[in-house]
């Protein structure tokens, strides 16, 4: 059962916003982030989620010095409970 | 019937009543003599009326209140004296480079540094030619009775609405200390909150206020537009007295209270025969270069009376390229000339 | 199919997109990479809508980093000199109190160049919140030294470590602020940790809070991290304020009394022009006059000159209302300043039919003196056909060949029972004396004049107008 209930999260960084300061990777309780090999348009080497088991507690969104590099979405099931 | 609004007020009160007649909202000063009347004036009355009366922490904080009140569109005035307007020149550089309205009043005193607190008109380059940094002018309003007091800062308002620009109402000591009779002007109502002020309202919510342009053809620009402005008021805004100038072979120049005493000496020395007259710049900025120029053709020569160490005389000289000799007599250190030493003078060029 | 729902994104707090940030880049902010200013500006974004605060906020962008924070807040924004941030919002919110102004402020703007204006306004009691970001260093101008910089931190300006003995120790400006009476709350909390955010968070909503309740000043001191200036990583710069900064800055609430306090209401201003035009002529003491003008057989130009403190000053305001009432134009100017603190005091009255031009007096037509230094100064200005008036308690008969009278202003004023009435005893001396300029008999028109000039303080008036009686019934005339 509480398994079922348990809340599911996505976070997405868009590559452009963020400047690599890596505040939201050290912020993060579960170490769901970290820097990719990869520069941006602006040269820099920017953060990424791994991909699962974030837990949507906003650590890294406030940590994160950018109005939008970082967007947490909860993955809600539909009404058959379906993902 | 106008007799019943007639006041006995002082050049420094009269400022006051001109501006709560304008409908000016609040005043912001820090008191230095001789222009403390105006602060004192400005405290008992803006309450009566529910506006606001604040005595700022330092010249510097009067200012910088004047660009917050000015940038929410209500009318906003402060007051001060040489050195204090030293102080809010920074300011100033802001609040007409953010294009806001606001009203200064000059009562100017003897410098340089502490001077002391006699009559001078020395602020005349620090007010008329910028004085703060940057390419910017306000328009300078010279008058030289308690009545122009009251009713020039009225104007002050308006002109600085219209252009959107800091107005100066610049007096010397005497002009502010002196008490005279005033008719007392109808009152202007409210003026409506313009469209740029930041009003707080869902309306005004993306007005944004600043004199920052990092980009220096953005600069330029701003600069050019200011330009572009001054060079309307001066097309538009020149303000002068002639006195008798017709037949003048000397015509005597001087505003303020200068302005009086050289109208009193044109009386005495035509009596004497001579054939003088008087320009009384009301406007330093933008100077009535119009009226000099006219004068300039038919004149022998000019004589500049000023309590400073020549700093109108500069303009007179720059405005007639010199094409007719400009004499100079100054007093200084809150001393005021004579009529005696005016119409000596006078009788030396012409002789 | 599942759905998503953004939980945490983009605050509606900011503009879309930043139009007014000038080049290419127009999601992000102007700062370096781990500013504390970005967190911060999330923080006041998210905020701003929450708490319905956006229509009427006013962010006022400082001199500092956070100069172009125009550039992001969906809300008012003006940008302000050095340090004035307090002292414009001051402006804004008197003029109108229906405002929110948040004032923005780094250590440098407001902590050196703007102390005395943030420290006024708080202790006015604003309804204002300042958002203090001390990172302990100046960033906008690369690395120079903040008055919180800690001691021994080397910067560009203290390339040998802040000392004690040359810099002081860094300004405590929340524990500053906490001990005035006048702010409602005050907190510091530091932009590093999660747990800190949260609760800077939780800090600047009740700042906001109470500005929104109109309760007055709430300073909010995040300690913040400039990782560029400070040549550390992010990480590191956050170790560096838990392990350094706080403990000389400790964080916590200094003062929340927002509850005990009353709102701040302010009156709504009056235009009606009834209404102003009246308060104006109460305030000035509109004298009572018919239309009848008196005819002057000459320009009256009247010295009143004595000790500071004999109320020469006065005299001649009354002379000069006295004029007023006749229809005559008058002027008065005093010797103003220091003089009339306790050293000679004079003032000159002109009346004339015609403008008046110089309101100074020089040569007169009439002196009074109260005192004998006075007599001695001004005595050779006067015409030879000219009326001097004395108080000839104090003063010898002088040598001159005007018209001479005397009173013993001050006597009569003791007996009276107040010094202070003397320059009205001399005042019916002069409307007794005035023969020849056509104002004699005009005793109702000065007794106005007193009840006008003794307007604001009308217990003086029965006894000012008694001594004036006395004076009229006890001058003389002096043969010289």
């Amino acid at each position: 059962m509480s398994e079922k209930k348990k809340k599911k999260f996505r976070i997405n960084i868009t590559p452009d916003e963020c400047k690599g300061c890596g505040r939201c990777i050290y912020s993060c309780p579960v170490k769901v982030l970290s820097l990719t090999n990869k520069v941006n348009s602006m040269g820099i080497v920017y953060a990424q989620y791994n991909g699962a088991d974030c837990i949507g507690c906003g650590s890294c969104f406030y940590a994160c010095p950018e109005p939008g590099a970082i967007t947490i979405y909860e993955i809600k099931p539909d009404e058959k409970g379906k993902e | 019937m106008n007799s019943e609004k007639k006041l006995l007020l002082k050049g420094n009160e009269a400022t006051i009543y001109g501006a709560l007649l304008a409908g000016c909202e609040c005043f912001f000063g820090y008191p230095i003599t001789p222009a403390s009347e105006i602060a004192h004036t400005a405290a008992e009355l803006f309450p009566k009326l529910n506006r606001t009366f604040l005595q700022a922490e330092s010249e510097i904080a009067a200012i910088n209140m004047v660009l917050g009140a000015s940038a929410s569109g209500r009318r906003t005035i402060t007051a001060s004296s040489g050195l204090g307007i030293s102080l809010k020149q920074e300011g100033i550089s802001y609040i007409a480079t953010c294009e806001l309205p606001a009203v200064i009043i000059d009562i100017t005193r003897a410098g340089p540094g502490l001077g002391n607190i006699g009559p001078e008109q020395s602020d005349y380059n620090q007010v008329v030619k910028g004085g703060g940094h940057g390419s910017y002018k306000c328009i300078v309003l010279a008058p030289n009775s308690a009545q122009e007091m009251c009713d020039f800062t009225m104007l002050a308002f308006d002109l600085a609405d219209k252009y959107r620009t800091p107005v100066y109402v610049m007096a010397d000591g005497v002009i502010g200390q002196m008490i005279e009779s005033i008719t007392l002007p109808a009152p202007m109502g409210r003026k409506p909150i313009p469209e740029w002020a930041i009003a707080a309202t869902d309306a005004s919510r993306r007005n944004f206020i600043t004199s920052i342009y990092l980009g220096h053809d953005e600069l330029e620009a701003v600069n050019i537009k200011l330009q572009e402005k001054y060079a309307e008021i001066e097309k538009i805004e020149q303000r002068c007295d002639s006195y008798r100038t017709d037949d003048a072979e000397l015509v005597i120049v001087g505003y303020g209270i200068i302005s009086r005493l050289l109208h009193s000496a044109v009386d005495l020395l035509r009596k004497e025969g001579y054939k003088i007259g008087m320009l009384r710049p009301i406007t330093l900025f933008p100077f009535p270069k119009t009226e000099f120029k006219k004068l300039a053709l038919s004149t022998d020569s000019f004589l500049c009376v000023e309590m400073s160490n020549g700093q109108l005389i500069d303009d007179i000289k720059l405005t007639i390229e010199c094409s007719k000799p400009v004499h100079l007599y100054t007093r200084m250190g809150g001393n005021v000339p004579s009529m005696d030493e005016i119409t000596n003078k006078c009788r030396e060029i012409l002789a | 199919m599942s759905k998503e729902e953004i939980k945490f994104g983009r605050s509606k707090g900011f503009f879309e997109t930043f139009e007014r940030r000038p080049g290419p880049i127009k999601k992000n902010m102007h700062y370096c990479p781990g500013c504390g200013h970005g967190i911060l500006h999330k923080l006041v974004a998210e905020a701003l809508v929450d708490l319905e605060m956006q229509d009427k906020m006013i962010f006022i962008s400082p001199v500092g980093c956070s100069v172009f924070a125009y550039y992001y807040f969906d809300c008012g924004g003006i940008s302000v000199p050095h340090g004035r941030a307090p002292a414009v919002a001051t402006g804004l919110l008197r003029a109108n109190p229906d405002s929110y102004v948040i004032s923005y402020q780094g250590d440098g703007d407001l902590g050196a160049i703007g102390l005395n204006n943030f420290l006024q306004a708080a202790n006015r009691g604003e309804n204002l919140t300042v958002c203090f970001v001390n990172n302990a260093i100046y960033g906008m101008t690369s690395g120079q030294m903040a008055p919180t910089t800690l001691i021994g931190h080397k910067t560009a300006t203290s390339p040998y470590g802040r000392t004690v003995t040359n810099e002081g120790f860094p300004l405590k400006v929340a524990e500053m602020v906490a001990a005035l009476e006048s702010p409602v709350y005050v907190e510091r909390v530091a932009l590093t940790s999660t747990k800190n955010i949260r609760s800077a968070r939780r800090a600047l909503r009740k700042g906001l809070t109470n500005m929104k309740e109109k309760k007055g000043f709430s300073l909010i001191e995040f300690l913040s991290g400039c990782p560029i200036n400070l040549k550390k990583s992010a990480e590191a710069t956050d170790e560096w304020i838990e392990e350094e900064m706080i403990p000389y800055f400790p964080l916590g609430c200094l003062k929340d009394i927002a509850d005990e306090r009353d709102k701040i209401i302010r009156p709504i201003p009056i235009f009606d022009k009834e209404k102003v035009t009246k308060a104006l002529l109460e305030s000035a003491g509109n004298i009572k006059f018919g239309d009848k003008q008196t005819k002057l057989r000459k320009d009256l130009r009247i010295k009143c000159a004595g000790f500071g403190g004999q109320g020469v000053l006065s005299l001649g305001m009354m002379i000069a209302a006295m004029g007023q009432s006749r229809n005559i134009n008058v002027s008065w100017l005093p010797s103003y300043g220091p003089e009339m603190r306790g050293g000679t005091a004079n003032c000159s009255v002109v009346m004339s039919n015609d403008i008046i031009g110089t309101p100074i007096v020089i040569e007169t037509n009439i002196l009074i003196t109260m005192n004998q230094p006075s007599m001695d100064k001004f005595l050779p200005d006067l015409a030879t056909k000219g009326i001097l008036l004395y108080d000839s308690t104090s003063i010898k008969p002088p040598k001159t060949k005007s018209r001479v009278y005397a009173v013993e202003a001050t006597r009569i004023a003791l007996d009276i029972g107040n010094i202070k009435c003397a320059n009205s005893v001399i005042m019916g001396a002069f409307a007794a004396c005035l023969k020849g300029f056509e104002l004699e008999n005009y005793e109702g028109a000065f007794e106005e004049a007193i009840k006008t000039t003794f307007r604001k303080k009308p217990q003086l008036i029965d006894m000012n107008i008694l001594a004036f009686r006395k004076g009229k019934d006890s001058v003389k005339t002096v043969n010289v």
